[in-house]
Formats: structure tokens, sequence, C-alpha cells
């Protein structure tokens, strides 16, 4: 079944982003269509966690333009990229490890919180409707990702695979329009990534998000990508669809190899 | 949606489970009938609402061309709509035919060819996908209702329907024209098959025994009457409900006596789900006792020098006199009793209430022999566990064991309106309204199975003791002699391993043999917790089982039970000489166990029979390959070089107890 990928939302043209004199990125340009799966791949400090951080307003480049639904966002901080529907998860999870799954994917509807201080504090009225309805939108994530059984296990205790799925449910808990995975599949066995595969195609096809993700596995980015762009040393190599990716031979020198 | 127009008298009798289900709608129309915790919060279903949602279904299918007397098979775990898909299919006079939602594509296709399945209501993408692999090879198959629509967006078979949409439609055309399955209700007869449950199968194909609304009202019955079940009882439904005991407890006796049963959330939330419901009517099968147990076991190792002493102290308080006191029986003094109460206080209740047993009035245990240690383990923290006897061929209740009568090593007397006789081979006979019609389209196994006298010859042996309870040896061919002719009942022996929470699963062989030899499985928890401890590392179940510091483990274990049996002059001679412990667990995917995790003794010998040599040689240890089936069904071999040891063996009933 064709899902229908939109116009571009994000585009980014000519972005460079140094750390003194280490170049982190040059003069990187690609752009990202609604509703696509758009993979990033490379060698390990090709740059990939920096482009993410800076789509995500954690670095701001020092050259370049990011252009989000029209619109120039250089200088945007994470707050104002979160409340413009970016979410993200990290590649060394940045869950809050002495609260509950329930509480950490809670907490991704932070943005969504609208009550009044007084009303929340005594937990009436229109404040325990809002949390109720809060709770609900979690609690379906919670079904759709599968975690019943850990929701009030402290995330702290829980394997990295399913803290990993948590640090999902807590970026769609926030409803986002773009979702930024860094490297979610990191760790996980066959089985743990075929799981992760299935609710990343899940979000896409159901929720109709764009999502951005950093990944190594070969077989899961050819598998669920529509586009992908290559970069290595700070540079972009490749930009085009998996199988145009694949037999470039400049990703092929850099990156991917031959079988032998 | 409730239905909003008041229910008329019952038409007719209330000896089928439509009619029952009606009265309750009509009499206690706004109680709770079904319960499901969804989206973490218990959702609550009214007996009006499950009469209006079954109506709705059976108006659905009857729309849809089902027929009377037809068959639906139903797919999946225990879900609300499930359960009430086989009171619609029981409205229209069809029988649901439920399958075990853990079998495989093949052995579902059995099923529905065997049962010329047209129709079929299964919970979810997994389910739908089995369908769609053996569509071709079940040609008759024409409707697929599915509950849970997660992941089947792009389905576009024409075949598949979502329950919601039907019965959005059956609900309408329901509304419009009540007459119809008014009809309905009204025309079922008593004698009319009720429900229909493949057996197990251990030797040959699964066969479908046809029970009837009367031998399942009456089964159900005989433990409503017994235990005094009523309206205000409460039940956790979470076991296969293709198992006739579900079938019982979940359905049958539900609908009798009007209680209220509790859909967990997953397989998974069992426990927390049974603790917040805090049923007070429970059944699980001796496997989960033993799990249970064997989980409390681990857990107190881990605790602290106090909470483990007062374990231990309180434990042998109860194992002195708690299940005295739970049978309100004398002669236990003054003293132990102020014990008791103080153990119940500080060490029972708070493990009673962390097990989600708070509330049970009354807990059975069924399916296979259990070994009577773990029995008294529970009855003596205080939980009124119970043994019940009985097959899918009796609708699960032949005998049960009446309050204050329950012997550990009996599985008491005949439930009301049942007749036991033994017969002159030792093999079990059963005659009553709780039998099965008959094995579907096989009229040549029915006749074995059911003699000229209307009794049912259930392949167990066994024999009353003296106060007329019944006493169950092992199945009647699994008897058998060992080569000096002594009595070698191998259930017996294996539920004697399997009380050591380091056992997990044990098959013995001795028929016609010098000397009684066992394959054990070791328990990967227990053992793995044990190995930690003692700073043992090891890669994963074959490796851990081939750990010399395991065998030596398990070779203790097997010696306990060997000075055990010694007591016993029928059984000393029965002691297991050599064993190894297997590199695989047992499994049912790989045909060796059944769905309900009995032994297929027959298949396990030949596939393995390299072991068996082995074993009655004297070879030191034996190398082998196993071909194993994944849960997606592809294949894997697991090889391994399995140690034999010995363990000792003690002359019989001089041998002291080993502690």
């Amino acid at each position: 079944m064709a899902k229908t990928i939109g116009d571009v939302i994000l585009s980014f043209d000519n972005i460079s982003l140094s750390f003194g004199g280490v170049r982190a990125l040059t003069g990187i340009g690609f752009d990202v269509r609604e509703h696509e799966i758009r993979a990033i791949i490379g060698p390990n400090g090709a740059g990939k966690s920096s482009m993410l951080n800076v789509i995500n307003g954690v670095y701001h480049p020092q050259q370049g333009e990011i252009i989000f639904r029209g619109q120039k966002r250089r200088g945007m901080n994470t707050y104002e990229s979160a409340k413009s529907g970016i979410a993200r998860t990290f590649q060394n999870i940045a869950l809050f490890k002495g609260m509950s799954v329930l509480d950490n994917i809670m907490t991704g509807r932070n943005l969504k919180m609208r009550s009044n201080f007084l009303l929340d504090a005594i937990y009436w009225g229109p404040a325990q409707r809002e949390e109720i309805a809060h709770r609900r939108r979690v609690e379906e994530i919670i079904d759709f990702l599968e975690i019943q059984h850990i929701r009030k296990t402290p995330v702290g205790r829980l394997a990295y695979g399913l803290q990993k799925r948590v640090e999902l449910g807590r970026a769609l808990a926030a409803e986002p329009s773009i979702l930024l995975l860094d490297e979610p599949m990191a760790g996980m066995n066959v089985e743990e990534k075929q799981d992760m595969c299935r609710f990343i195609l899940d979000v896409n096809d159901q929720l109709g998000t764009t999502i951005v993700l950093i990944e190594h596995d070969m077989g899961v980015v050819m598998d669920i990508s529509d586009r992908v762009v290559v970069l290595d040393y700070g540079k972009k190599i490749a930009d085009g669809t998996p199988d145009e990716v694949r037999s470039n031979q400049n990703v092929i020198d850099a990156y991917l190899g031959v079988a032998h | 949606m409730s239905e909003t127009r008041s229910i008329e008298p019952v038409p007719g009798r209330l000896d089928t489970f439509p009619r029952l289900l009606m009265q309750h709608a009509r009499l206690r129309g706004g109680r709770p009938a079904t319960r499901e915790k969804d989206l973490g919060i218990w959702q609550t279903w009214t007996w009006a609402q499950v009469y209006s949602e079954a109506r709705a279904l059976a108006c659905a299918l009857a729309q849809m061309g089902f027929k009377r007397g037809e068959n639906l098979a139903i797919i999946g775990d225990n879900r609300p709509r499930l359960y009430w898909s086989f009171a619609a299919a029981q409205i229209l006079g069809g029988v649901p035919v439920p399958l075990y939602q853990d079998a495989v594509a093949t052995e579902m296709a059995f099923v529905l060819q065997d049962a010329e399945i047209r129709f079929a209501v299964v919970e979810d993408q997994e389910q739908v996908d089995k369908m769609l692999e053996i569509m071709d090879q079940c040609p008759a198959l024409k409707h697929i209702f599915y509950d849970d629509p997660r992941g089947l967006r792009h389905y576009h078979q024409t075949e598949l329907a979502s329950l919601d949409e039907v019965m959005e439609m059956g609900r309408a055309h329901d509304r419009q024209h009540p007459e119809l399955i008014d009809a309905e209700i009204a025309s079922g007869v008593t004698e009319e098959v009720a429900v229909m449950a493949y057996t197990s199968g251990t030797t040959g194909k699964p066969k479908g025994v046809c029970q009837t609304h009367a031998s399942f009202i009456s089964a159900a019955n005989s433990g409503v009457m017994l235990d005094k079940l009523g309206p205000e009882d409460s039940v956790l439904s979470y076991l296969p409900m293709a198992w006739v005991g579900d079938h019982l407890f979940s359905y049958a006796q539900a609908i009798v006596a009007g209680f209220t049963i509790n859909c967990p959330e997953s397989g998974d939330t069992v426990l927390t789900d049974l603790r917040e419901i805090g049923p007070t009517y429970y059944f699980a099968p001796p496997r989960v006792f033993e799990n249970v147990l064997t989980t409390v076991q681990i857990r107190m190792e881990d605790a602290g020098v106090v909470k483990r002493s007062m374990f231990t102290y309180f434990m042998g308080v109860a194992r002195r006199c708690g299940a005295e006191i739970l049978d309100r029986k004398g002669g236990v003094s003054l003293i132990d009793r102020l014990l008791y109460a103080l153990g119940d206080i500080l060490v029972y209740g708070p493990l009673r209430n962390v097990l989600g047993l708070s509330r049970v009035r009354v807990a059975y245990t069924a399916g296979a022999a259990i070994g009577p240690d773990l029995f008294r383990f529970y009855r003596s923290i205080g939980v009124n566990l119970k043994q019940l006897y009985g097959s899918t061929e009796t609708c699960a209740a032949v005998c049960l064991q009446p309050d204050g009568e329950v012997k550990f090593d009996s599985v008491g007397k005949p439930a009301p309106g049942v007749e036991v006789r033994i017969a002159d081979s030792g093999e079990v006979l059963v005659r009553g309204g709780c039998l099965m019609k008959e094995y579907y389209k096989r009229p040549d196994s029915t006749a074995e199975a059911i003699d000229s006298e209307g009794y049912l010859h259930t392949g167990d042996a066994g024999f009353f003791d003296e106060d007329g309870h019944l006493k169950i040896i092992d199945r009647a061919k699994d008897v058998g002699k060992l080569a000096n002719g002594a009595l070698f009942a191998p259930n017996y022996i294996e539920n004697k391993l399997k009380f050591f929470s380091y056992i997990k699963e044990a098959v013995a062989f001795g028929h016609g043999r010098e000397r009684v030899c066992a394959f054990i499985n070791i328990d990967m928890d227990a053992i793995g917790n044990w190995a930690e401890r003692r700073n043992i590392a090891y890669s994963g179940y074959t490796d851990l089982a081939q750990k010399a510091e395991v065998y030596d483990l398990i070779r203790d274990c097997l010696e306990k039970a060997n000075a055990d049996l010694a007591q016993d002059p029928l059984l000393a001679d029965s002691q297991v000489d050599r064993f190894l412990v297997l590199h695989k667990e047992l499994d049912p995917d790989d045909d060796e166990l059944t769905r309900t995790r009995k032994v297929r003794r027959r298949f396990v010998a030949e596939k393995y029979a390299v072991l068996i040599d082995a074993l009655y040689s004297d070879q030191p240890s034996q190398y082998i390959e196993t071909q194993v089936k994944f849960e997606d069904g592809r294949s894997g071999l697991v090889s391994a070089d399995l140690a034999i040891m010995t363990a000792k063996r003690y002359p019989p009933a001089a041998a002291k107890r080993v502690a």
C-alpha cells in the first residue's frame, strides 16, 4: 500500500557547524518531506548526531539556514522546536531513572498541559479532567508499545531495550509532527529490532508522523526508509533512495564496503 | 450501550445457557458480569449489557448465514467479546469451538477442517495471520471476525471484518426485529451440543468432544452447590479458553451461578491483575502453583536475615498445624494455635496478599496429579486449595474434594450426580449427567470410550481408599511394571521430583526394565539464581544445564526423592538410578508436551531413544542433537554432550528420612 509522501516540510541549506577548530558539519544540504521516513547514515564521527541536534535546536550552526514549514529557523532553541512539533529520542537514553514508566511518558505531555497552578494544587474541576485526558493518551501509548506489564516499574530497573521503548513513548506523548530517533535499535537483538521497526512503521503509518532516524543496522535502514542521506567527516556524500545509496561508489568506499 | 427495554420472562425452562443468560439479565441486569483491564483501568459490563451484546453478535451471524447446529471457531486470549461469542453461537443453536491461541497454523488447520468451520471469531492480527496462512487448506472458511483492529488497517481480504462493524450491524437489526433472536432463544434444547472442545491428543490426532447444555450445566451445578458459589463471587479468567476447565470456571459456572469473570490486561500482567481483583474463586494448574512456590522460595533467599528467619520459623509452624486448622480439625494445641495466629499476621497473611489470594474462599487445581507436598504448602498458609479430577470428556468435574475432607494424595469424592467405579483392570469408570455426548464424527472412538452400560473409560488407573476418596495412580497405559513385577507409576515419581524448585520437568522410564532412569529439565529461574549466588557463570540454558555443580544439585534432589520412595513398600523399587539433565526444555512447539503441558511420553521416548539407551547402558555421557521449532515455524538444531549420573538408592523402609 503506497502512503502519500507530502511536500518538503524541513530543509537545510549549506549548514556548517564547528566546535572551535573541529568542523562537525560542512555545507550540509538536504530536505525532509512530510510523512516520509528519512535515514541519516554514516561512519561514527560523521556528524549524524550533530545534525540531529541542529534540527532540534540544541546546536546553532554558524552558517546556513534551516527552513521549517516555510519559516527560517536557524536560531530556534530547543523549547521552540519542541513547541512546534519536533520530538526526539537520545542515543544514550535520557529518561528520569527514578520515575516509573508511566510518569516518564506523562512528562512527554508537558507542553500540552495547560491548567491553572491553583487548580492543579487542589486537583479539582478542570485540572482533574485535564489530568484524566492526558492519562488516557499516555495509556493509549502504553497499549500501543505493549509495555503494560512495566507501567509502574522505575525506568532505571528496566532492560536497555525496554528503556528505549519507553523513550519512544515519551516522544510520542508530545504528539509530534516530526520524530527524531537517534539510533533507536542500538543494543537490541533481532527480535527486539523487529519489534522496534514495527512500532516505527506503525507510528509513521497510523499517525502520519515524519521520521528522521539515525541508524547503523543497514538491513533496517534499507528496509524501512524512504530516502537516505549519507554523511562522512561532516560532509554529505550521497542522498537518495535506499537502492541509489546502496550502489553509490562513494558510500561503498566510505562506509558500506563490498560483499566478499 | 445497554438495552433500555425491559426483558420478558424467560421462554421455557432454565436449561440452556442462552436462557440462563437471559435470566441473569432480567434479575440482576445491573450487576457486573464481565470485566476487562484495558488502558490501565478495569472496564465493566453488566449482565444486561452482555446479554445485549451476545444478541447483537448472534443477529449478525444469522444475517450472514450461520445455521443451526453449525460450528463457530473462537481463537484468542481471554477477551470479553470472545466469551460473548460462545453465547452468541449458542443462541442460534450453534456450537462454539475454541482453539488454543498459541497453536501453530498447521495444528489449527486440522481442527478447522475437522469441524468444517465457515465462521471464525479471532482476537487480533496474530490469529488473523494464521487464518490467512491456512485459508487454502480450509476452503470452507469464509468469514473471519477480529476483535482488536491493531495492525489490520491494510488487510483487504474480503473474508475479514471487524467485530465492531459486524456487531453494530447486528445490534441495529436486533433492535428492529427482536423477535428473531427471541425465537432462537426459545427454541434451544438442553440436549443440543453447547460446546466442542478438542482433547489435547497425547496420542494421535485431537478429537472434538461434544458437550451438551445439559452436561455442562450439570457439571457446573455440582461445583456450585458443593462450594456454594453465587453472584458475589469473582474469578480471574486467564487460562486458555480452549481448555475445558476454563470453560467450566469462566463460562458454565459463571452463567449458572451468576458470578463475575475478570479478563487480565495481557499474559504478562496476570499476577498484578490477580492482586488487583482479589478473586474469591481461583483455579490454576499444578504447574502455576509450582512456579509460584518456586518464586516465593527464590525471593526468600534474597530477603534479609530477619524476614528469612521469620519465614522459616513460621513456615515450620504452618507445616505442623496449618492444614489441620484450615480443616477445623481438633488436636492442635493452644500454643500452636496462638503461634499460627501470629504467623497469620506476620507471614501467611502478607504472603497470600502478595500472591493475590487474600479473598480466595475456594481454590482448585487439576489437570495432572499434584505433588502432596506442594498441596500441603498452600493449605498450611490458609489457602483452601482442593483438587478436582475430570477430563474434557466429563466437563472437567468428576470428583471434587468437599471442604474439611481434603486429603493431599487423593482427588476427592464423586461429585453430586456422578457415579465412579473401578474396573477389574484398575481403570476408573465414570457415569453421570456430565458425560460427553460423543466424539465429533468418530462413532468408533465414542463406542470405545463409553461402554454399553454408559460408563466412560477414563484411561486413568486408580482406587478408592477407606474413606471413599478416589486416588489416581497414573494414566492406565503409562502404569507399568518393572522387570521384577513391581509397580511402576511414572507420574508419581515425576511429581515428586517436580516439587523441588530446581526441577521443572521430569520424565521417568522403567517399564519392563531392571531399574528406573529419568530425564530432568532444570528450572532456569531457580537454578540461575542459585548459580549466581555461587558465582558460577553461565551463558544460557544449555550451558547451565551441563554444569557439574548443577548435576550435583540435581543428584541431591533425586536422592531425597529416592529416600522418600524407599519409605513406601509398593514404590521402593521405583527409586531413580541413573539420570541426565536435558540440554533443552521440553516444549509443546516441538510436540514433546501437549498444549496443557503434559508430557507426551511415547513421542519423547522415540525422539530421545539414543539417550534412553545410554541411560540403561554404562556410558558416562551421550552426545545428542535435537531439532527445535521456533515460534514462527522455522527449525533449528541444538546439540550437547549430556553427562549421566547415578543417584544413590536406599534399601526399602530402612532408610532414614533425609531432611
